[in-house]
């Protein structure tokens, strides 16, 4: 129920109120970008969507440290045994 | 980057993995509780409590509106099909949900105009294209989804479209954590925290579970990588001794939450003083009603509901698989009277609840070779 799908800002539509397009999985949907209105989004910026609005940003920079630091689990017990 | 499939990725899995099974010390047990439907449904689909060494457990949290609203509920929103000017409108999650006299869906087939929506501003879309219709909208779900419908009614108000009102049954998470950490046969360690609501609530919310209840909690993303990741988080603090809450879905989750979500649930909702959850009872302050000044649009106020009280049957165990007291195959009702086709309990009703999320796990083993993309 709480499902929330990565999508990305290609649109913003000023005269529709808070509208956006934003392209999820490949397809591209008219989104409600008003419950950002503290930490508006952009074109090319990543948000997290739920029944049809989007919650919060989704931090590239963020994602990136997660996947070095998961990379890394493990290869100091490699170096031990090598 | 896209966000699903890099954590998928199956060698940085089967690493986590190890490591998780590396972190488990094998003199203890540890009993973690997923609070989040959503979390219940990605641990079966991606099979990864197969991953995990037999001394973690998982517990399966309430987090399913769906499956903690009581059928009284239901029935009372399914009451105001009698009119026939009436549009009910609902998420699909909600169209097999049995009720006292069927689901939304056998109303329907019955003649209701019973429809699907995907968000709330598309019931009030309805509601501007069918001026001379009434349009409800059956609202549930907790703080990830009451924001939308606030920001809709709030809409509507703005454009003084009057055909439109919500039915609201959206509940909140924290009175929920509460009453299981104060249910004498708790037993969990540590929780898994809810990803998506956390992005309006923030991490801070749950500073007391770690404060005062002295149990570790891990906010954690969906994709197997992150709850994965969230088990190593929570081992190592139950290794070392120590309860604090963490974020391991820093990419969509700030520490304080999402303050316009959280103002606009405030301007238009309210706490409602009890509500009753399904196999938990009645939770003080768990739900939210509309506020006066949203009078108007409330359906509780609009139509004469009967106000339905229906008991759980009492061969259902759900309570007791709610607080991890018993596994779901264990209640004796499991896969016999209670399947996903015929569900009795609460549990066994969502694809998120523990029951379902168990039952078609077992049954689709065999087929759960792949992982599929999320939609």
């Amino acid at each position: 129920m709480c499902l929330a799908i990565p999508g990305k800002v290609v649109e913003l539509l000023p005269e529709d109120g808070n509208l956006a397009v934003v392209e999820v999985s490949g397809v591209r949907r008219k989104i409600d970008l008003g419950l950002l209105d503290d930490d508006p989004a952009k074109t090319g910026d990543w948000v997290l969507i739920h029944v049809g609005f989007a919650m919060s940003k989704i931090s590239e920079a963020d994602a990136a440290e997660q996947m070095r630091v998961l990379a890394l689990l493990g290869e100091d017990d490699d170096a031990l045994h090598r | 980057m896209r966000f699903i499939d890099e954590f998928r990725e199956p060698e940085l899995i089967t690493k986590a993995a190890q490591e998780v099974r590396r972190l488990a010390e094998p003199q203890r047990h540890y009993r973690l509780m997923e609070i989040c439907g959503g979390h219940t449904y990605a641990i079966y689909r991606f099979g990864l409590h197969d991953l995990l060494p037999p001394n973690i457990e998982l517990i399966h949290g309430p987090g399913c509106p769906v499956c903690v609203l009581p059928m009284g509920r239901i029935d009372d929103g399914l009451s105001m099909t009698k009119d026939p000017n009436l549009i009910f409108t609902a998420f699909g999650d909600m169209m097999r949900v049995p009720g006292t006299h069927g689901s939304p869906l056998e109303f329907k087939a019955r003649g209701a105009d019973v429809r699907i929506v995907y968000s709330p501003a598309d019931a009030l879309k309805l509601a501007q294209s069918n001026p001379d219709r009434l349009v409800m909208f059956f609202a549930i779900g907790f703080e990830t989804t009451a924001p939308s419908t606030a920001l809709t009614l709030m809409r509507a108000r703005a454009q003084g479209i009057r055909n439109f009102s919500v039915f609201c049954n959206h509940v909140t998470i924290i009175p929920a954590i509460r009453a299981i950490l104060e249910s004498p046969d708790m037993r969990i360690d540590a929780f898994i925290g809810p990803g998506h609501v956390s992005t309006v609530i923030g991490c801070r919310s749950y500073e007391w579970v770690a404060r005062e209840a002295g149990k570790p909690i891990v906010v954690s993303g969906f994709e197997p990588l992150d709850l994965l990741e969230s088990i190593m988080m929570v081992l190592r603090q139950l290794n070392d001794g120590r309860a604090e809450v963490e974020n391991q879905y820093k990419r969509a989750v700030p520490w304080e939450g999402n303050r316009a979500a959280l103002k606009a649930m405030a301007d238009v909702f309210e706490p409602r003083p009890f509500f009753e959850w399904r196999g938990m009872g009645c939770i003080a302050q768990s739900a939210l009603r509309l506020r006066e000044s949203f009078a108007e649009f409330d359906a509780e106020v609009r139509f004469q509901l009967p106000g339905i009280r229906v008991t759980d049957p009492k061969a259902a165990q759900c309570g007791e698989v709610l607080t991890g007291t018993l596994k779901p195959q264990q209640c004796r009702l499991f896969g016999k009277e209670c399947t996903p086709e015929q569900p009795v309990g609460a549990l066994m009703v969502s694809s998120e609840g523990s029951c379902a999320a168990y039952y078609n796990y077992e049954h689709r083993k065999a087929a759960l070779t792949t992982l599929a993309p999320a939609l």
